[in-house]
């Protein structure tokens, strides 16, 4: 380490540095030990995962390749094999439940885990490499020579670390990535919180009410539960406990005069919610920020000597019916880790000679997905999929199912004309709005 | 929609359930004169920690020492640089093992 204040950057502490233990920071760090690079992984928590939480799945396609057979051994809490999302309103909910017995099985699709056990193992996969994995170190600054980053500082003594490339995998708050000038002023329009309560039960009150059996696990998405703030909810087994949340925009909860824990107070007596978790006792309340809005909040990728993956690059993908993270951390600090890999072999670690990262994140599921759906976190998030979609939603299947007689049954036709009115919504708005979305999601 | 049906855990058993290895150093600071004019105070709705408390004198009154480190805070401050906010020192802070 150096104590200088410009640092040698001729002989570098290592190869890279990356900021972060996430999913992000342990698959750059895992690629760099693997393409034979010297690597340190600096983490700010006790250990990798616990400064982690998240709104419940992770999809494992991305690590086939990074760890064949992973499912053999990651720590995880149930497999998703019941996939349901649900519209509510105060006493109302519209239940679409898909199931598939093949989720069940190798290869799998989605699963639930707790980050701390599933950060630490991909952690310590790295660690195996050959990454040098520090905990409990926060850095607190970046190292430069002119306008190139050579490495950071942290609040260890002498705790400098000087490197070809830093690689930020620091989180949603990305202080290393605002300090290289890569993100413009933050916009709280762009951000969610997330809270969430983790509920023990034992593991055969969850089988029964959820319906499942062994390892099989349930995620439910849930629209219509947050009140006058645009977010949503979720309900998802683990193996002996339940995780309830909420995601709330920034701007609005902030002004809506409600606490968080109230709404999601609200959520859990839901006459749809409040069986399922009924007699469980609170063995965690968490609480984190997450980049909503996606591939239009994304900071530059790539600086002089600095990249920037995972929450850090706003890699999340909130987009309604996907939601998904931590593969897409994965997915991006593993391409961060290859192209910086590349770069320090070829002696050009300049922003040009980083630029293989970009064209990486282009050629796979990443950028292309982020592009594609990058008008979907606003119609999640529009006055029309917030209020009005579930009211209409549920009230037509209201009016559906109540059986009238002696009156006739309405036609469906009237019936949704009828909830569009009480609803405030013309046709014309729907029709502009489900375009947008065909064009979105289609 | 009424919360009677469900027996609501104070906020209190809520943040005991979290565990917190507080450091001596704040990585939160306020600027009471900023907070003292301002008209919207988002903190005190918005940190999940409820950490901002407004006081008698309308100033706001805050605590970092249970702190999820989630930002939210900052990022809802309409006064400019009225909440200076950085992560603990390494090892210190929040420690999640359940989420």
């Amino acid at each position: 380490m150096s104590n200088s204040d410009v640092p040698d950057v001729d002989v570098p502490d290592f190869d890279v540095v990356v900021v972060g233990a996430g999913p992000a920071g342990s698959a750059a760090a895992l690629e760099l030990a693997r393409a034979g690079r010297s690597v340190c992984l600096l983490e700010r928590g006790p250990y990798p995962g616990s400064k982690n939480m998240y709104g419940g799945v992770i999809y494992g396609r991305v690590l086939d390749s990074l760890i064949p057979n992973w499912w053999e051994e990651a720590p995880i809490q149930r497999w998703v094999t019941r996939r349901s999302t649900m519209l509510m309103t105060g006493n109302q909910a519209l239940t679409v439940d898909y199931r598939s017995n093949t989720w069940g099985e190798a290869p799998y699709n989605g699963a639930t885990a707790f980050r701390p056990d599933f950060d630490a193992w991909l952690a310590a996969k790295a660690e195996a490499a050959g990454a040098v994995l520090i905990c409990s170190t926060t850095a607190t600054g970046l190292l430069r020579d002119g306008q190139r980053v050579v490495g950071v500082r942290t609040d260890r003594p002498d705790g400098d670390l000087t490197a070809r490339v830093v690689i930020c995998c620091d989180g949603v708050n990305s202080f290393l990535a605002k300090e290289a000038g890569l993100y413009p002023p933050s916009d709280p329009a762009n951000y969610t919180l997330g809270v969430k309560e983790t509920i023990a039960l034992p593991r055969e009150v969850i089988d029964e009410r959820f319906a499942v059996r062994g390892n099989h696990g349930v995620d439910i998405e849930i629209l219509g539960c947050t009140g006058k703030v645009p977010g949503g909810g979720f309900l998802y087994t683990n193996a002996e406990s339940l995780a309830v949340g909420l995601v709330l925009s920034l701007p609005e909860l902030a002004k809506c005069g409600r606490r968080p824990e109230e709404i999601l107070a609200e959520l859990k007596s839901h006459p749809a919610i409040a069986p399922l978790i009924e007699g469980g006792e609170v063995k965690e309340y968490s609480a984190h920020m997450i980049p909503e809005a996606g591939y239009k909040m994304m900071p530059e990728l790539i600086g002089d000597g600095i990249l920037v993956a995972g929450d850090a690059a706003a890699m999340c993908l909130a987009a309604g019916i996907w939601l998904e993270g931590v593969n897409f951390a994965i997915g991006s600090g593993a391409a961060a880790g290859q192209a910086a890999a590349r770069a320090v072999q070829r002696r050009d670690t300049s922003t040009a000679g980083l630029g293989d990262y970009r064209r990486r994140l282009e050629a796979n599921f990443v950028m292309t997905d982020h592009r594609k759906l990058k008008d979907a976190p606003h119609l999640v998030m529009s006055d029309l999929a917030q209020q009005q979609l579930p009211r209409i939603a549920c009230g037509v299947m209201e009016q559906l199912f109540t059986v009238t007689n002696p009156e006739p049954k309405p036609g469906l036709r009237k019936i949704i004309r009828s909830q569009m009115k009480l609803n405030n919504l013309k046709l014309r708005d729907a029709i502009s709005q489900g375009v947008k979305a065909l064009r979105t999601y289609g | 929609m009424s919360t009677d049906a469900y027996p609501e855990i104070s906020f209190e058993s809520r943040m005991s359930s979290v565990e917190f290895r507080v450091s001596e150093q704040a990585h939160i600071t306020v600027d009471g004169k900023k907070c003292a004019d301002c008209s919207t105070r988002g903190c005190i709705t918005a940190c999940p920690a409820n950490l901002f408390v407004p006081t008698a004198d309308g100033g706001i009154l805050f605590n970092y020492e249970l702190c999820f480190e989630c930002g939210t805070c900052y990022m809802v401050c309409n006064e400019e640089g009225a909440i200076t906010w950085s992560y603990p020192e390494g090892g210190h802070g929040v420690v999640f093992h359940s989420s």
